[in-house]
Formats: C-alpha cells, structure tokens, sequence
C-alpha cells in the first residue's frame, strides 16, 4: 500500500496569535511550527501501517523553505520521502490542486491529512482532494483499518460514530481517536539522524487559481472583568445567569 | 437566483441548527434581493421553516438517502443549486455539514468560507468574517467565484423570524453509482443524551474533579440543565472520559450559550476551543487558575461542595419557573 500523509506547517498549540503589516498577515516571530496535530495523529496511523501490514509513507506539504524542518520531523517520525510543492498555500482549493497532483503522479491507495489545520481552520482541503482526483472520502476519520482493497472506517458524527466500509483510493480527514494521544512519538536521535539522509523533493506548483482570499484579521475582543460569586452564595449565581446572562 | 439553504433534518424533523442557517441565509437574500430556497432530505413538510424566511422547500425523498451519505447528497444539493441558479448556498457546521461542503465545492468551482461568524460584509466581492486560528482570532475572508458556499458557525446568528409563505416542490436529482461508493455499517449514537454540537449549555470537568469516579455530579448537573457533558484534554488522555468529550483545539470547539467549567485551569488550548461560547462559569479552587480571566463568572472553592449545591438551586430554580 502506498500512502500519502499530508503535512500542514502550523503555529504549535501555545502560540500567542498577532498579525503583522496592518493585520493582513500572521505574525511568525518568535513562533514556534510543529506539525499540525491532526496530521500527526494521521501519518502516525501511517507508521502503523507501514510496520504491521507492510506500506511505504511519502508526506507533502504545501510551502515555502521555512517548511523543512516540519517535514524533516515527519521523516524522522518515521516517514520515507518527503515532497514539498515550492509554493506559499494561499487557499484551500489552491492547496488542494497542488496536493492531488502530486497524489496522482505518486499513484497512492491512501491519502491521509488532518480534518483541519490549527491555523487557519478551512476544514477543506481533504475533501476536496477527493473531490479532485475522484477517491473515497471520509471526514473525521477516528478509525481506521485497510484489508486489500477494502477499507472499515469509523467516522466521528454529532453524538457518536458510524463506521462506513468502503475502498481504495481513499482520503481520510483524520483527528485525535485515529491514534491515541499515547501512541504519537517523539523522534530519538537515531530517527532524526536518518531523517537528514531521507530524500526531501521539492517540486514545482502546477498551476491553478485561488477562490479565496483572507484579507484581513482581527483579535477577539479583550474580555470584560469576571464577576465573582461567594461559594456560600449560589442562589446569585442563578440570578445572574438567569437575569444578566440570560442563559438559563 | 434564490439563495440555497441546506436544512438538515433528523427522523422527518428539522434541527434547530436547520432554522438558524434558514435565519441567515434570509440575510444574506435579503442583502442580495432575492429569496431563499432550502433543500432538505427525507422531511415530510416545511413545517416552521416558512417562520425563518423560506419561500421554497425542495424536497428529496429517496429511500437510498434515508442515510446520510456525503457524495450522494453534495451531488443532490450541487443539482438543487443549478437548478434555481443559485450563486450562495448556505449550511451549517455540522459534522455532516462539513464533510459535504468541500465536495460541493469541487463540483460547482465554488469558494468555500467555514466557520462564519456574521452576515457579508459587502456582497462585492462577498466578504465575510470567519474565525480562525481556533478561535484566537477573526479572519475576513473574500470569495472570488461564481458560487459561493457559506458555512455558519452554530449559534453566530441565532434565529431570525421572518415569516414567509412557503411552497414545497418535490425534487429528484439523478445519482449515479459512483455516489454510493460508501456504505454505513453501523451508527453508534446515544438516543437520549444531548451532543456537544446540539447543546445550549455544556456542563464540562478537568483535573480538579480527581477521578472518572466523581463524574456523577457533574451528570446530574448537566441533566438538570439539559445540558451535554465535556471534558479537558488530560482528562480525555488519561481515559476518565471519551475522546468525544474532549474540547479545545485539538478537540471539539464549542459554541454554547453557557459553559461550565469545573476544575479546569484553562490552558489556552482550552479556553481557545471554548471561547466562541457566550457566557462561561469557571468553578475552581485555585483563584490563579487561567480561566478566571476568560470567563464571565466565577466561584472559588471546593467543586465536590459547589456542584451538588448549585444543582440544587437550579432545581429549585426550573421548579419555581417551570
């Protein structure tokens, strides 16, 4: 089975978010970039396959330079090849054109990416890889299994879960239950010190065009001072909530 | 013309999130000067949809539909929108909802903006504004297609009366295989409990609470409340409770009216997931603990003390005004 994870290039989970050049764009300094969780917990389903039920894992990301080092840890997670389209991801559908690309060109069984980056939360991109090169798709993906040309996937719904059996090509927009928090890994020092000898090939964007554009940003507003409730007090936590907050 | 809502129904009955989409998308055809068009499946009448502004229902009623099945129904929604020439389709967060939306937006080139918090602010181009970054900030987003496709974040507009005479229309979209290339084998789904997606209100533990032992108290809040049940992220990893519960940013986001957290510290994980919630009440012994900056009340003190207590005022409380 040859499977593809796809690797978005994120601010870790304890960023502080500021903008920069009249908030139009994200601010990285002094910011810290991982892998983004979802697609962790995805390449890290990957890994499994590749050492319970023999499969090779190719990891792409859509981006610049500053990328490498993220694709570097996917390698020394565990990970064979890694491509990177040499162009900044503007949108998702623009993402996505440059990701089925390189999924048709590599003939993959599976294409494996979060069901959304923590940055930018478009929620996108899998389904419309699928979209584009014609494959399965499942979202929220928190199960997964492969037999041949068949595969049982357990999809998180509101409320509970339904498991869906369906086949090859297949996306799966992958979350925390896909793996465990436990089973992610840590690379060691050997991982990391084959990772420098793992190919990373850069390829060239195809071209395609943008649907969308984000144009400006804005922070939360600051949050008003809490109002304290005296344990021994609870009757004015009601009324508060029922006559200020209006929420019960 | 007409702006095209994806009403989801349940069993024949369409969710509350069904009218708030319908609320909005009246907005946004009112901005434009035109109507609203929904499209659902399986619902027998339009029922209140005319109440939020609909003036047609487009009715499909397919046994093979009697499921939700992405591909299937993106493809009857992408037929729905030529068919009235529709150049904005509105849906919801859902999970469903969100697992059709990018297919949709394959098949009719259409921009797709998620998490949209209020109506466009301009119409040329359409801009909206959409949080991003896990709630830690806003982003406002142009969509330069033809088509459109907005997907509203729960409880961002709320619902909007705005009573419509409705006309209902069956409609049957062609299929083909290819639309069923995914089977349901089974759903797993507790019938009497409330979601975290459905929920007004979510009654939420971490840390503090010690143990999945001492879960009880904050059940029984949760269901005087009528209220869903979560968890932090350590709990979740050290199995108290199901992955499903867990919020923040790598787990469900929640767009409550009211979120109760109880001993939770609030890391900014946390409290980015939880932000979009209106009010929140933060229970905690440690007056330093992070969420006491984020959240609208608060009482300091012993959880195992406060919880059963303030379940008790709520009693009398909803006895009193029931």
């Amino acid at each position: 089975m040859k499977i593809l994870v796809c690797i978005s290039h994120v601010p870790d989970t304890t960023s502080k978010i500021n903008f920069s050049e009249g908030d139009t764009k994200f601010d990285t300094a002094g910011v810290q970039f991982v892998i983004n969780p979802n697609d962790e917990f995805g390449l890290t389903r990957a890994m499994w396959f590749k050492e319970k039920q023999g499969a090779s894992v190719d990891v792409v990301n859509v981006g610049g330079a500053e990328t490498e080092p993220t694709l570097r840890k996917a390698l020394a997670i565990g990970a064979d090849n890694a491509i990177r389209v040499n162009t900044p991801a503007t949108d998702g559908i623009y993402v996505a054109k440059q990701i089925a690309k390189v999924a048709k060109d590599g003939g993959y069984d599976l294409i494996i990416a979060g069901r959304e980056s923590i940055d930018y939360n478009g929620g996108m991109v899998p389904g419309m890889v699928a979209g584009l090169i014609d494959a399965n798709f499942v979202n929220t993906c928190i199960g997964l299994e492969v037999e041949g040309n068949e595969a049982t996937a357990i999809r998180e719904i509101d409320g509970g879960k339904e498991t869906l059996k369906t086949s090859l090509p297949l996306v799966v927009g992958a979350q925390k239950g896909i793996v465990q928090e436990s089973d992610l890994r840590i690379p060691n020092m050997r991982g990391i010190m084959q990772a420098r000898k793992k190919p990373l090939n850069v390829v060239e964007p195809v071209e395609a065009g943008t649907h969308s554009e984000a144009v400006k940003f804005e922070k939360p507003q600051p949050k008003g001072d809490i109002k304290l409730v005296d344990a021994d007090n609870l009757d004015e936590l009601v009324n508060l909530l029922h006559n200020e907050a209006k929420v019960i | 013309m007409s702006v095209l809502v994806y009403t989801e129904s349940e069993e024949g009955k369409f969710k509350k999130t069904a009218f708030e989409v319908a609320s909005y998308a009246k907005g946004v055809a009112d901005m434009l000067g035109t109507d609203v068009t929904a499209v659902s499946f399986n619902a027998q009448s339009a029922g209140d949809l005319g109440k939020y502004g609909v003036s047609k229902l487009l009715k499909v009623n397919d046994s093979k539909l009697e499921k939700f099945n992405a591909k299937a129904y993106a493809d009857a929604i992408k037929q729905a929108a030529e068919k009235e020439g529709s150049k904005v389709i509105v849906l919801s967060q859902s999970a469903n909802a969100k697992y059709l939306a990018p297919l949709l937006a394959v098949q009719l080139e259409a921009g797709y903006a998620s998490n949209v918090v209020t109506l466009p602010e301009g119409t040329e181009p359409l801009k909206v504004k959409r949080t991003a970054f896990t709630n830690k900030a806003f982003s406002f987003t142009t969509i330069s297609t033809d088509v459109k496709i907005i997907g509203l974040s729960k409880n961002a507009f709320g619902l909007k009366e705005n009573a419509t005479e409705t006309s209902e229309e069956d409609f049957s979209p062609s299929l083909s295989e290819g639309d069923f290339a995914i089977n349901v084998v089974s759903v797993d789904k507790a019938a009497d409990k409330v979601t975290i997606a459905d929920a007004e209100i979510v009654v939420s533990g971490g840390r503090g609470m010690k143990g999945p032992e001492n879960w009880g108290m904050l059940e029984e809040l949760a269901e005087t409340l009528g209220a869903a049940t979560a968890c932090s992220k350590p709990v979740s990893d050290m199995g108290w409770r199901p992955h499903s519960e867990h919020v923040g940013q790598t787990g469900k986001p929640v767009a409550a009216n009211l979120y109760i957290a109880v001993g939770i510290s609030g890391a900014i994980q946390h409290l980015a997931g939880v932000s979009a919630s209106k009010t929140k009440v933060v229970i905690n012994n440690d007056p330093e603990a992070p969420f006491f900056k984020a959240a609208d009340y608060g009482v300091v003190g012993d959880a195992f003390e406060i919880v059963p207590k303030l379940t008790e005022k709520l009693k009398e409380f909803k006895a009193n005004n029931a």
